[in-house]
């Protein structure tokens, strides 16, 4: 063990080279231990490809998401089609392009106003404890026991639905997962010692919040909302599959899939309804597969 | 160890300088209970059963006790970490034992500090060893930028740290190391009295003597309070002054380092004593060890009486009977007991 108290000198710095080396620092160790994950990596790729593919669609498709050409109808992937066409001779691949955008625009969205309202309410009520706590977790259980999906297709069938509705609906009901888990994370940490010397140094409460606690927490956090974006991008799917998402002529992947649930375009154009699903289903599993390295990554106690 | 004039010195000094600088009186912290689906308290947890003693200026209190004995909780409901269920804390002539957080920040806070247990967790592990130190100061609004590094650097130096380290995070750190570093923070804001609960109870024993050496002369030369609570006798021993006895939240006897242990008076800390090694010597009896039988009750359901007569050697039909008063038997020699 070296306890070193003095500067470091000449000798010293020839047997151990590393004292002058910048130290690591957490994000280093961060990256080192998510690189070694290749899923993770895998996952981050694709993810990365998707989302730049929707960032840029108007510049990257070769269509107009709804130019019909009824002469090519359902026609199989070719040169001229790259992923065939649907039931109206639209270009299969220019609409995954601009679906994409809407998954993606709502999972984002919606997971990043879960987070807000479930860090909130789970931080004041770990943080606070007693009668805050109750009350505040009651309210989370109030909402839990609602039956999300018929409440959504309720709240789709009497607003229109469109991207900033849907935000607004799954955000409102898929934050309670993240407040329970913040506020477990909370009750643990706010009796750690560091918190506990931050309160005898006199530090006001909302610093030890944003400061000490919420950081240490961060891990959780970010791995419970990249599983949550995926759940969220797989919910709009269903809704528009049900005819309740975004309505045509906007693409997005789960009204893609809706518009190919026809027996006869299923047998005569199976890449109609396989490249939206192929889609969703690489979108969510990079998701999954991003929020298992990150909980590795993010854990002090899983070393290298 | 000091030699015997700069002891006298230190001694006569602390003696003539009486002013108190922290006075506990009757301190009591409940834990409260709570059962069944309306979150009822059903009981308590009487973890702090009143406390009662003095501080002067510049001297070491060691608290002493078993594990459970609320030793812990003492310290920090002294710091107002927990809310005192009774009693008056004044420290400095305030009594800070009913202010708000608030009130503790603008009077108290800076003049008392902390130093923890474990120095595993008493560090945020995101934070570097720069913005641990300077939070106290940015906290208080103390100093300047510049001011603050040299500060830093100040600190870094009383405790024997290189100031390259001060953009490192505690993980490269040795648990000694930490311990110095949570030192270096609760010396920030230049504090009149530090709260050392057990700090050094999770070190090597190597560790130990380097750590407690630095608490002295840090002492010595920033002219420091301690309040320093520990379950080891020779190291309270070795750095208190006074030294105060607990069992069940209650201060069983509190006397100068001297008296409490070569004449310890109170049964519990006769039995306590003689669990201590001591070296054979010549000319020297070889004490009895006195082993106390059963369990340290419950907290939750202390015995009525003494709190010790369950445990105690030499009870009597009184002890399970009356609590013994906290009486100063000679002088500067306080007991709880009916033997007196």
């Amino acid at each position: 063990m070296s306890q070193s108290n003095v500067e470091i000198s000449q000798e010293e710095l020839q047997l151990n080279p590393h004292l002058k080396e910048k130290p690591d620092t957490l994000t280093r160790i961060f990256f080192r231990k998510f690189f070694k994950n290749k899923l993770a990596v895998i996952g981050s790729i694709l993810l990365f490809i998707i989302i730049m593919a929707a960032v840029f669609a108007p510049l990257i498709a070769p269509y107009s998401y709804e130019q019909q050409n009824l002469i090519d109808k359902l026609k199989p992937p070719s040169s001229e089609y790259w992923l065939g066409t649907d039931r109206y001779g639209r270009d299969i691949f220019t609409r995954l392009l601009y679906g994409g955008r809407v998954s993606l625009l709502v999972g984002f969205g919606a997971v990043l106003g879960a987070l807000i309202i479930g860090v909130s309410f789970g931080a004041l009520a770990g943080y606070y404890g007693g009668i805050i706590d109750a009350i505040l977790m009651r309210v989370v259980d109030i909402v839990i026991s609602i039956p999300s999906f018929f409440l959504l297709i309720t709240i789709v069938t009497i607003f229109k639905p469109s991207v900033g509705n849907l935000i607004l609906i799954f955000a409102l009901t898929s934050w309670t997962s993240t407040a329970r888990l913040v506020r477990g994370e909370f009750l643990t940490l706010r009796s750690r010692e560091f918190v506990l010397a931050s309160k005898t140094i006199g530090t006001k409460s909302y610093k030890i919040i944003f400061s000490h606690i919420l950081p240490n927490a961060m891990g959780p956090i970010i791995v419970s909302a990249t599983l949550l974006i995926g759940g969220v991008i797989l919910a709009e799917a269903a809704l528009s599959y049900f005819g309740l998402g975004i309505s045509p002529p906007t693409p997005t992947w789960g009204n893609m899939l809706q518009d190919a649930q026809n027996y006869t375009v299923m047998l005569t154009a199976p890449w109609y309804p396989f490249f939206p699903g192929l889609l969703i289903l690489l979108t969510v599993l990079s998701f999954n597969f991003i929020g298992d390295g990150l909980r590795d990554a993010l854990d002090p106690k899983s070393l290298d | 160890m000091n030699g015997t004039t700069s002891e006298l010195l230190k001694h006569s000094k602390k003696n003539n300088d009486s002013e108190y600088i922290l006075e506990v009186k009757d301190l009591k912290k409940y834990f409260p209970i709570k059962a069944g689906f309306l979150q009822r308290t059903v009981g308590s947890i009487k973890a702090v059963d009143g406390l009662t003693f003095k501080v002067k200026k510049g001297e070491t209190i060691g608290l002493v006790g078993e594990s459970g004995c609320g030793k812990s909780t003492a310290g920090r409901t002294l710091i107002r970490l927990y809310e005192p269920t009774s009693g008056d804390i004044i420290f400095k002539g305030k009594n800070i034992s009913k202010m708000n957080d608030g009130e503790l920040r603008r009077t108290v806070r800076k003049d008392i500090q902390m130093v923890f247990q474990d120095p595993y967790a008493s560090l945020n592990p995101r934070k570097t060893l720069k913005s641990i130190l300077s939070e106290p100061m940015i906290t208080h609004n103390l100093y300047s930028h510049k001011e603050r590094k040299e500060k830093i650097q100040d600190l870094l130096d009383k405790v024997g740290f290189n100031p390259l380290f001060i953009n490192r995070y505690p993980h490269e750190f040795s648990g000694g190391q930490r311990q110095r570093i949570g030192i270096a923070r609760a010396l920030a804001l230049n504090p009149d009295m530090i709260i050392a609960d057990e700090p050094v109870s999770a070190l090597d024993v190597s560790i130990q003597a380097q750590i407690i050496n630095l608490m002295e002369d840090l002492q010595d030369e920033l002219d420091l309070t301690y309040v320093f609570i520990s379950h080891d006798l020779s190291v309270v021993r070795h750095i208190s002054d006074r030294v105060g006895v607990m069992y069940l939240g209650k201060i069983m006897e509190f006397a100068g380092k001297k008296d409490l242990y070569e004449e310890p008076l109170h049964p519990y800390t006769q039995a306590l004593m003689s669990a201590v090694p001591v070296p054979k010597k010549k000319g020297v009896q070889v004490r009895e060890r006195i082993i106390l039988k059963g369990d340290l009750p419950s907290p939750a359901n202390p015995p009525q009486g003494c709190v010790f007569h369950t445990r105690c050697p030499v009870a009597t039909q009184m002890c399970s009977e009356q609590v013994p008063d906290f009486k100063e038997i000679r002088k500067e020699h306080f007991v709880a007991c009916h033997l007196y």
